[in-house]
């Protein structure tokens, strides 16, 4: 089979998931190989070892195994953060802080007599009870736990959960659907005020791809698949659908419809909105799916808009029909280093202006170039390091860049191979006139492994008192640079009105590109010794970061949605008519709030 | 209504303010030329993009919102795009500054020679520079000196030199484009000039704020201009004006900079250099053009002494700050910033409040000396026709008096305390000897009724003796804002029906509304001055003040009497333009309003009806015009043969003239309408 030979070439972290089992994320109890308080597996972390140095764990990253000698002094230089100054994580959960379960007994027995699997185990009602907001993470780590829903259920199909939602209107209680729970809008949370019973509807046992159409390139989906698996399935029969969110190991397919995901490879295979062509959701008022597959209608207000970024408002997504591509035959990376960060923003723009984006381009700044600096792994050969040197030496002292000063951009090209180096071509080319030199596919998938190691580097930092977040915005290209300026100097300064006592990490990339604008992404984190309460001050700070976007023109999110932690601006956002729109739509979808997770409105 | 009012009351006593430094005293010890040639490496903007002064031009001509602007002309005029491109070159060629260190160096060795002589000390809190250094560093500075005369930019620059900071580029008036070498000299320093009027020109508008903000955006040096507009004849400060504030701070409401620090600096002159030339221009001898000829001849200003100056760099304030929950930046997002647009109302109020804000920066910051307050109790004594003058010790004691009275309104005051106070006085009586005559030990005002002068008419006699009367003013009035407001409280309390706190009010609120193009009164805060003036008079101990009413105390007698006598003159000659405009005839024009009102005034001098010779400061009679426009007693009437004629409502006029001389109680129904 042709396509299978370029599989293992297929992006690099899907590769690595190959050689476990495809009914590892299935598993109801999925907190037998993922942290209750953390981020992914609960083989790999990040750990300093007995010399001190810091290593990654575990064997299914290229990184697991691997020293990062840089680590340890990029914490320190950064944050301050030192190894003496330890704050461990509660090791195991002490399920008797968890509150017993307020039961709805007739829903129960109706579930009972459906026969769909269900629990109120302490420990699975715990790990769907929160996605990864900070303040999320950071109490369960102290082993606080606060509400959690009442009972989790597994739906296997589509009548599965037309009958639980059934039962959940007949004995009013209320569901919260449940994907990956990578969730960082606090989504997930359990609102306090809620009185009834509240179930998680785990879609995790819907993961069935039900069928591929070649002649069309679309394939129907069950919505709880979990992204690494629907990538790896369609792998199988040479085909993908491009569609890779950074969470992409542990989000699920329903859940990227119902938060407007996008992926990174969106320049090639498009957002989310770009690549459903069906969906079919079950709402109180019943199941709502379009009657063809035609690829595009003029049917008035396209509905499939209410359910994208509905947030589990309105209902549960079963069934996704989604566009599918052949495997790209030919892959590779690359990057480009510019003197500064105005240069690399203005290269980014006039590759947007000429339609010529990779599938992948992301510009960082300096802080981040320098945080990917940090998490090079050892080197073996002398040879590679002496490289490094060289090349270090040929862009700051031959080229004259300021290394305080100077970014990078990745890069990732996908096609055939001819086409790809075209392009790579036409790419450097601009890039040229804008002062970037060509800096060599390393630098390039590194800053690749960044992003799915950046979760994890989270949990080192919480060992050792440093808290922090990411977040995100979209912005016109005219505004790019002047966000990215006053949102990071808004957060030093914020930090420092608030008592903060270490410098804090405030950095962002550049990290889609559309014709009108971009996708900015920001990573904020402090060291919070000395404060008496980090997650307030963290609280305040992302806030005012927000408050600062909104100010400098950014949306209030790209693709992360809104939540519980942002619906705070949402008049403001869509304005009055548009809300009570949104209003009207839940009012009549869901009158009795059975899916009362109330995000968004 | 004044009791509902939230106000949280400032100590002035607590404020805390800087030490000063002699800079002329190591000029006096060490060489000029080195200092002039020393190593001078500045601290620079952090997000400074490095440019030099030439190429600034092709970024402004190049700029997404002067090429709008352009385009937009060149439609409109039906000229090609070409065209009004070579105009706006033009008007940047006419306007930019050549800022170059080489000049900057040379005014640094002829000013510290100049300044030597003409000075005795000049004295920069250390303090402020350092904040300066550190506002510098951290976003685009915009420094903002009070205006009294001609040296202040140069003394700007001198000071920024001395301390190792950047030198500003200025903000200055066209009119000194006229003294040909000097103008080149002063755009070798940092000068940019802009035209005084240019109201309705669209292209020149656009190049000039292109210019200025591409300046503050990219921190190429401190942007400096003045608040006020123009040099103040009078020493009290003028109205600001906002078109240069609101250009400025633009860049940070349309989020291109994180962040602009205003710095408010303070220059106060123990003699101002323009003293007598100030006096004579208000009396309506013409100002002389600027000429480099005419710079030669003042050269016998040299020979005089004209005493210290002091220089306080105020508390640089962030614009950030001040914006927050009041203006929303959200409003530039749903159109191209580069499309020039009018700020709306909230902008407006806000760079208006700023304005207002910064001026009394300035005011609360201007270094007062003994002299300021002696200059109070000269005109008060010259008013009521004391001819023989008061005793030196009547004078020092009164002049103890009235400090003690400053401190307690929170006076910046440059008094020697280690001096006995008759020391104080002599010694500032002598260094305005132009202005004071002492015989027998009596001191009087320097009237000239000495050596009549029989060829002298007696207008001409008159405006000699108010040549002097208005030299002494300037200085008093430098310290009018410690005592504008309980001043007006003072007044109200006179004038009120009854001693019932809402009855005070509201009559002081009709003075502070009839006043506020004469002082700085913020516009709005009525209720926040009254509650400060309450404030300060009952520290002192003047006032009592319960939830209705309002008692003088025992002691509160004098101050009461000090403090209206302030006012009176302000209020003689607002009667007498509401006299004048009452009895003018049909037709009259703006133009002719001062020369006419003068006239008028003069006459009416004559006959000794009137006590004040102060009265005939064109300044007054302008800013009581103003106030008559903006109450509606007067209206300018637009277009057709009228055009600038002023149609007078002799009704409100008559009343404004009767409630001012408290004949009339100040109605609820005229304060209502006004």
């Amino acid at each position: 089979c042709k396509h299978r030979s370029h599989i293992s070439k297929y992006i690099f972290v899907v590769s690595w998931y190959m050689i476990f089992n495809l009914t590892e994320l299935l598993l109801f109890h999925r907190q037998e190989i993922m942290k209750w308080n953390g981020w992914g597996y609960n083989d790999s972390k990040f750990i300093y070892n007995k010399n001190g140095q810091a290593e990654f764990t575990g064997k299914r990253y290229r990184l697991s195994g691997m020293i990062i000698p840089g680590l340890r002094d990029w914490m320190e230089s950064t944050f301050g953060a030192t190894v003496q100054h330890k704050t461990p994580a509660t090791p195991v959960l002490n399920t008797s802080a968890v509150q017993p379960p307020t039961l709805n007994e007739a829903f129960v027995e109706g579930i009972k007599s459906t026969g769909i699997p269900f629990s109120h185990d302490p420990e699975d009602r715990v790990f769907r009870s929160h996605g990864h907001c900070l303040h999320e993470i950071f109490p369960l780590r102290e082993g606080k736990v606060g509400r959690v829903p009442d009972m989790v259920v597994w739906p296997k199909c589509h009548n599965d959960v037309v009958k639980t939602v059934e039962l959940a209107c007949k004995h009013n209680v209320c569901l919260i659907p449940f994907g990956g729970g990578t969730s960082v809008s606090s989504a997930l949370e359990c609102p306090p005020e809620e009185t009834r019973s509240i179930v998680s509807l785990d879609t995790s046992q819907m993961n069935r791809v039900l069928w591929i159409d070649e002649k069309n390139l679309t394939a129907h989906v069950e919505a709880g698949i979990i992204g690494q698996d629907l990538e790896r399935l369609l792998n199988e029969s040479g085909y993908c659908t491009g569609h890779e969110p950074d969470s992409m190991e542990f989000s699920s397919l329903g859940g990227w419809v119902a938060t407007r995901a996008s992926g990174m490879k969106k320049n090639i295979y498009g957002n989310i909105e770009d690549l459903v062509v069906h969906i079919k959701m079950v709402t109180p008022r019943g199941v709502i799916e379009k009657s063809c597959q035609g690829p595009r209608m003029s049917t008035g207000p396209d509905v499939h808009h209410f359910i994208l970024g509905s947030e589990g408002t309105l209902g549960v997504v079963t069934e996704v029909t989604m566009k599918i591509r052949p495997v790209p035959e030919y892959q590779k990376y690359g990057s480009v280093v510019f003197p500064n960060f105005e240069q690399g923003v203005a290269c980014l723009r006039e590759v947007a202006r000429q339609r010529c984006a990779p599938a992948s381009i992301r510009l960082m700044d300096n802080e981040q170039f320098q945080f990917g600096h940090a998490l090079k792994p050892q080197v073996s050969s002398i040879f590679t390091s002496f490289l490094d040197g060289l090349k270090k030496f040929y862009i700051t002292k031959f080229k004259g860049f300021d290394p305080s000063r100077l970014c990078v951009a990745t890069l990732l090209f996908e096609g055939d191979r001819e086409k790809v180096l075209q392009h790579e071509k036409q790419v450097y080319d601009i890039a040229a006139k804008f002062g970037g030199l060509a800096a060599g596919e390393d630098n390039g998938q590194r800053g690749y492994m960044l992003t799915f190691v950046i979760a994890y580097l989270r949990d080192l930092g919480m060992d050792y008192f440093v808290i922090g977040e990411s977040f995100e915005t979209s912005v016109p290209w005219d505004r790019v640079l002047d966000i990215c300026r006053n949102v990071k100097a808004r957060i030093v300064q914020e930090c420092k009105d608030r008592g903060v006592q270490f410098q804090p990490l405030s950095t962002c990339r550049v990290t889609q590109t559309y014709d009108a604008g971009a996708c900015v992404y920001f990573y904020f984190a402090f060291n919070y010794r000395g404060l008496s309460d980090p997650l307030h001050v963290y609280a305040q700070v992302e806030h005012a970061a927000r408050e600062e976007i909104l100010a400098n023109g950014g949306s209030l999110s790209h693709h992360h949605g809104v939540g519980k932690l942002r619906k705070e601006w949402m008049r403001e956002t869509v304005s009055d008519v548009g809300l009570g729109m949104l209003k009207s739509v839940k009012d009549y979808v869901d009158p009795n709030n059975i899916f009362g997770n109330r995000n968004l409105l | 209504m004044a009791s509902r009012a939230v106000y949280v009351h400032r100590d002035p006593m607590l404020k805390k303010r800087d030490d000063f430094e002699d800079i002329l005293e190591e000029r006096r010890h060490s060489s000029d030329l080195r200092y002039a040639l020393k190593c001078y490496t500045p601290v620079l903007y952090k997000g400074l993009s490095p440019c030099r002064a030439s190429e600034l031009k092709s970024m402004v001509l190049q700029s997404d919102q002067l090429q709008y602007v352009i385009n937009q002309v060149s439609k409109e005029m039906g000229r090609t795009a070409e065209e009004v491109q070579a105009e706006a070159s033009t008007i940047l060629d006419e306007m930019a500054h050549r800022l170059q260190i080489s000049t900057v160096r040379f005014f640094a060795f002829t000013l510290s020679k100049i300044f030597k002589t003409l000075f005795r000390s000049i004295c920069v809190n250390e303090e402020g520079i350092q904040r300066l250094q550190q506002a510098i560093h951290e976003h685009p500075v915009i420094l903002l000196p009070s205006h009294r005369s001609y040296m202040d930019f140069l003394l700007m620059s001198y000071v920024l030199y001395t301390y190792d900071l950047s030198v500003p580029v200025i903000a200055a008036g066209m009119d000194f484009m006229g003294m040909k070498i000097v103008g080149e000299m002063l755009r070798m320093s940092g000068a940019f000039f802009i035209r005084r009027s240019f109201g309705g020109d669209k292209l020149y508008w656009a190049v000039f704020s292109e210019y200025v903000q591409i300046m503050v955006k990219s921190g190429f040096a401190p942007v400096e201009f003045f608040l006020e507009g123009t040099r103040s004849r009078t020493a009290k400060s003028l109205t600001p004006k906002l078109g240069l504030l609101n250009i400025v701070i633009d860049p940070f409401l349309k989020g291109e900079v994180f962040d602009i620090s205003l710095v408010p600096v303070s220059i106060s002159y123990e003699r101002v250099l323009e003293e007598a030339l100030y006096a004579r221009e208000l009396l309506g001898v013409p100002k002389p053009k600027e000429s480099t000829s005419g710079l030669f001849k003042a050269r016998k200003v040299l020979s005089e002494d004209y005493g210290s100056i002091h220089i306080y760099f105020g508390q640089p304030v962030s614009v950030r700050a001040l914006a927050e929950g009041k203006v929303n930046r959200c409003q530039f997002n749903l159109t191209p910033r580069h499309i020039p647009r009018k700020p709306g109302e909230e902008i407006q109020s806000f760079v208006n409040d700023l304005a207002y804000r910064l001026v009394r920066s300035q005011e609360e910051n201007m270094v007062l000396t003994p002299w300021v307050l002696l200059a109070f109790l000269l005109l008060q004594n010259q008013a009521v026709g004391n001819e023989r003058g008061m005793s030196l010790d009547e004078l020092t004691e009164q002049a103890a008096w009235v400090r003690d009275l400053s401190r307690q309104f929170g006076a910046f005051l440059h008094w020697p305390d280690q001096l006995p106070p008759s020391k104080v006085v002599s010694s500032s009586l002598s260094l305005h000897r132009g202005l004071v005559r002492i015989s027998d030990g009596r001191v009087q005002l320097a009237l000239g009724q000495e050596m009549p002068h029989s060829a002298m008419t007696s207008e001409e006699e008159l405006l000699n003796r108010a040549v002097i009367i208005l030299s002494c003013a300037s200085y008093r009035n430098q310290a009018l804002h410690l005592f504008i407001r309980p001043a007006l409280l003072a007044v109200a309390i006179q004038a009120a029906s009854s001693n019932k706190k809402q009855e005070v009010y509201n009559s002081f609120s009709f003075l502070w509304n009839m006043f506020s193009n004469e002082f700085i009164l913020c516009p709005g805060a009525a209720v926040q001055d009254f509650e400060e003036a309450c404030y300060l008079l009952v520290k002192s101990g003047a006032l009592q003040i319960s939830q209705q009413e309002i008692l003088v105390s025992g002691r509160g007698h004098r101050t009461l009497a000090f403090l209206a006598n302030i006012l009176d003159p302000f209020l003689e000659g607002y009667q007498m333009v509401c006299r004048f405009l009452y009895e003018a005839t049909e037709g009259l024009t703006e133009k002719q309003f001062v020369p006419a009102v003068r006239k008028f005034i003069i006459k009416h001098l004559l006959t000794g009806r009137l006590r004040y010779a102060e009265v005939l400061s064109s300044d007054l009679q302008k800013n009581a015009l103003a106030a008559l426009l903006r109450l509606g007693a007067v209206q300018k009437l637009k277009g057709g043969e009228e055009q600038g004629a002023l149609k007078v409502n002799k009704v409100i006029v008559n009343s404004l003239e009767d409630t001012l001389g408290g004949k009339l109680p100040t109605q609820k129904a005229l304060v209502a309408r006004l």
